[in-house]
């Protein structure tokens, strides 16, 4: 019977009084766990809905009395899955802001069609026989249509342009803001005056246009955070509490408070940071400072989340609660490499930096102009609304955002999610890239070393007997056991584990504790634990095995000009081997956090722009600090919070694909803004000549969107060159990681 | 021009009603889970549940 689990911080209440969850689902390969998921849960007792989403693998639950959420994430294991609770609130808002999108969307879509059948006729009529009286009864009613349709559909500029506006800033907003609000003050002004040209069509169309960018990129990054969002919520963080009768109790890491008790088994994880209470131990903390060797533990030492607990069990008073654990010193540096980084200005706000005084500067010479050369106020106020609607920035607006949605969608098929928006941009400068060593170059998991000539039998009975063990060097043994564990193995605190087998001793643990000596053919730098059988002994080392596509990757990112380097907090022996494999020539060890930002702020002193590659905790400063940041799917989660995208799976290929995706889409990027700006040199001399009418703006605007759009759509398909090149990689690194199980 | 009358509230409501049929489908979550519903139209529950064995067996 397993542990009874708390997870009343994840339930919440349903619209209809019931009890709801969410839950994040890892297993899901095929359409038919749709039905079987649902199925099987709604076979529980007092489950009145289950319902799964299979874009995201979320499932929700909604009981009556009789269930408890365990007993959901039990019935979930039966049917073959595994599943974590879930608290996805800022996730709602996300879904709720999309959901808004798309209703403006509809709305401005509804809006543009029906007022482009009145314009095309008016536009016909124009050239053949149509009386003021129609074209006026036309263009009332696309008054009618246009005026509270961009008053609904137009308030996500509105509100963004206000926001900038306020805060001293100019963004794409503020013109795409003036420019509809008046070519639709100036249609309805026309129209009143019973004119010949009205633009109500032009300014919908524009909104229609713009907000489908907003929502395709909206969507492609609340997918990316989803998926995020499983993978932090599967690693299921769990801590036992002790109540204050002693019991412990498994509960979330969430509901976690500063001055609870918990209990570390051997070999668990730290849940949070906290103070030694009672117990003796040693912890292993290579994802907190990179460190491989274990430090001793006594009452009173303080210890942080993420250590993984040697051989003794610890009682630790709760410091840091929840989600907020993290160690003081990293904070702080954090803190100020986050302050430090505020200095890159996305592409598209640069360009609308410009872009936007320089429209108006432009509507208004034009007009002035026209009046200078003696035409009317109306015609040259006419005239300024024209090239106002006709620099609206539609193609401008859509060339970022659209290749930012088709490349970021490429990575993500390649394993890569990308948390921040401009990650592309800046990863397409980066000239320097900076690996740390453990969980990044190495897999986040040891590996068993073997001497050459080992006996496979003694092998896997070694690792029979390990698996009595919850020391942390005898669970990657017992990864080769071939059968049962031994029985009656006794436990002996700090040398190791020891059974009898058809009456010959079975010892296995420190070299001491077993008589053996370390042979000279197992790799520097790996930990050692020795197996006795009778009269033969065998010494095994456990080391950080080489992501498989290591040296591939690194080999390929040389290719393409770049200096890799290595700088990592653990020792100099454990580091130079690893450098050495991979061809590094520069590789830094021993390094605190706040070494590595040192070393950071002299590259970026000599105007390199940095790549940094880390999973550690000790990492997340440097992370803040570079330039860009890479994270793998294993690392600390706030150090996954500091990088621009995390990366999944065991290979380091998609290191590579980031690299490779982010230049094909800046070049992209770069064309677009080409395009834009070619078609406003050809448009923008029309417009102030007084030759724009409403048709040819419509022409206009919706074809330089179009041609943006078809442009970008190629950063979604990866060269021919490419693709080969991966597949190779990827075989290789099968067969490597063939040779290597 | 008589025929514009009842020609063009016609085409109004006809762009009204599929404005709200789209409101409607939005409102009531029928675009949360795209990929969902691809699939979901070709699981057939008029047949017994099979299990997770059968379907793994099924799978090349």
């Amino acid at each position: 019977m397993a542990e009874a689990i708390d997870y009343s911080i994840f339930v919440g209440k349903a619209e209809d009084g019931l009890a709801q969850m969410s839950l994040a689902i890892d297993g899901i390969d095929c359409a038919a766990c749709i039905a079987e998921i649902e199925n099987g849960v709604k076979a529980l007792p007092g489950v009145v809905r289950a319902r799964l989403n299979y874009s995201t693998h979320r499932l929700t639950v909604a009981w009556r009395e009789e269930t408890t959420p365990d007993v959901v994430v039990r019935q979930l294991e039966v049917l073959g899955y595994r599943a974590h609770p879930f608290a996805g609130r800022a996730e709602e808002n996300e879904a709720r802001h999309a959901r808004w999108l798309l209703r403006c969307l509809g709305v401005a879509g509804f809006a543009a069609m029906n007022i482009m059948l009145l314009s095309v006729s008016v536009w016909s009529g124009n050239v053949t026989d149509i009386t003021p009286e129609t074209r006026d009864f036309f263009h009332w009613i696309s008054a009618l249509i246009a005026l509270p349709a961009a008053a609904y559909a137009g308030q996500p500029f509105f509100q963004s342009a206000v926001r900038a506006i306020r805060s001293g800033r100019l963004n794409m907003d503020v013109p795409i803001t003036i420019g509809v609000t008046l070519a639709l003050g100036m249609s309805v002004f026309e129209t009143a005056l019973s004119r010949e040209h009205a633009y109500f069509d032009s300014a919908i169309m524009l909104l229609f246009f713009l907000l489908a960018g907003r929502y395709l990129d909206h969507e492609a990054r609340r997918r990316t955070r989803a998926t995020a969002g499983n993978i932090a919520a599967l690693r299921g963080e769990m801590a036992h509490r002790l109540g204050a009768d002693g019991v412990p109790v498994l509960v979330p890491v969430q509901a976690l408070k500063a001055g609870d008790t918990i209990l570390v088994q051997p070999g668990e994880r730290v849940a949070a940071d906290g103070v030694v209470a009672s117990g003796l131990s040693a912890v292993d903390e290579s994802l907190v400072t990179g460190e491989t060797l274990p430090r001793p533990l006594k009452a009173g030492d303080p210890v942080y989340a993420g250590s993984l607990n040697g051989e003794g069990a610890l009682h630790l008073t709760v410091t840091a609660g929840g989600e907020n654990t993290l160690v003081d010193d990293v904070q702080r540096l954090l803190d100020g490499a986050l302050a430090e980084k505020g200095a890159y200005v996305r592409l598209a706000d640069r360009v609308a930096r410009l872009y936007a005084p320089m429209v108006h500067l432009t509507a208004l010479v034009s007009a002035i102009g026209w009046i200078l050369a003696g035409a009317g106020v109306h015609d040259a106020v006419m005239i300024a609304v024209a090239v106002l609607i006709i620099t609206c920035p539609c193609a401008l607006a859509l060339a970022v955002p659209a290749v930012q949605v088709t490349a970021t969608g490429r990575l993500f098929r390649a394993g890569l999610l990308v948390n921040a928006g401009d990650m592309l941009e800046r990863l397409a400068l980066v000239d320097t890239v900076v690996f740390d060593k453990t969980g990044t170059l190495t897999l986040p998991e040891p590996a068993l070393a073997l001497p050459r000539g080992a006996d496979p039998a003694l092998v896997a009975l070694a690792g029979r007997l390990a698996l009595s063990s919850r020391h942390p060097l005898a669970r990657v043994v017992a990864q080769r056991a071939d059968g049962a564990p031994l029985e009656n193995v006794t436990e002996l605190s700090g040398q190791g584990v020891e059974a009898v087998l058809d009456g010959r001793v079975l010892r296995l643990g420190s070299l001491a504790f077993c008589d053996a000596v370390a042979p000279a053919t197992l790799p520097a730098g790996a930990s050692l634990i020795a197996f006795r059988h009778g009269t033969q002994s065998l010494v095994m080392g456990i080391e950080q095995a080489l992501r498989p596509d290591a040296r591939q990757v690194v080999e390929a990112l040389k290719a393409r000009g770049l200096d890799v380097r290595i700088l990592s907090g653990d020792r100099a022996a454990a580091v130079q081997p690893v450098a050495a494999a991979l061809g590094i020539a520069v590789a830094e060890a021993g390094l605190k956090p706040a070494g590595k930002i040192a070393v950071l702020d002299a590259l970026k002193a000599r105007g390199r722009r940095v790549l940094m590659v880390g999973d550690g905790l000790n990492d997340a400063p440097a992370l803040a600090a570079a330039a860009v940041s890479l994270s793998p799917a294993s690392g600390a989660a706030v150090t996954q919070a500091q990088a621009d995208a995390v990366f999944l799976g065991r290979r380091l290929g998609p290191v590579l694909s980031a690299v490779d995706g982010s230049r094909t889409a800046a070049l992209l990027m770069r064309q677009n803004l080409a395009i834009a700006v070619l078609y406003n040199v050809i448009a923008v001399p029309l417009a102030i000549a007084g030759l724009v009418t409403p048709l040819v703006a419509a022409l206009a605007m919706s074809g330089s969107s179009i041609l943006v759009t078809v442009n970008a759509l190629r950063a979604a398909r990866p060269g021919r060159k490419d693709e080969a090149n991966d597949a190779r990689r990827g075989a290789e690194a099968d067969a490597l990681e063939e040779v290597a199980a | 021009m008589n025929v514009l009358v009842y020609l063009l509230p016609l085409a109004l409501l006809l762009g009204i009603g599929g404005l709200f049929a789209f409101l409607w489908s939005l409102k009531s979550g029928q675009y949360d889970d795209l990929d969902g519903a691809a699939v979901r139209v070709l699981a057939d529950d008029d047949l017994p549940q099979q299990g997770h064995a059968d379907k793994g067996r099924a799978r090349p």
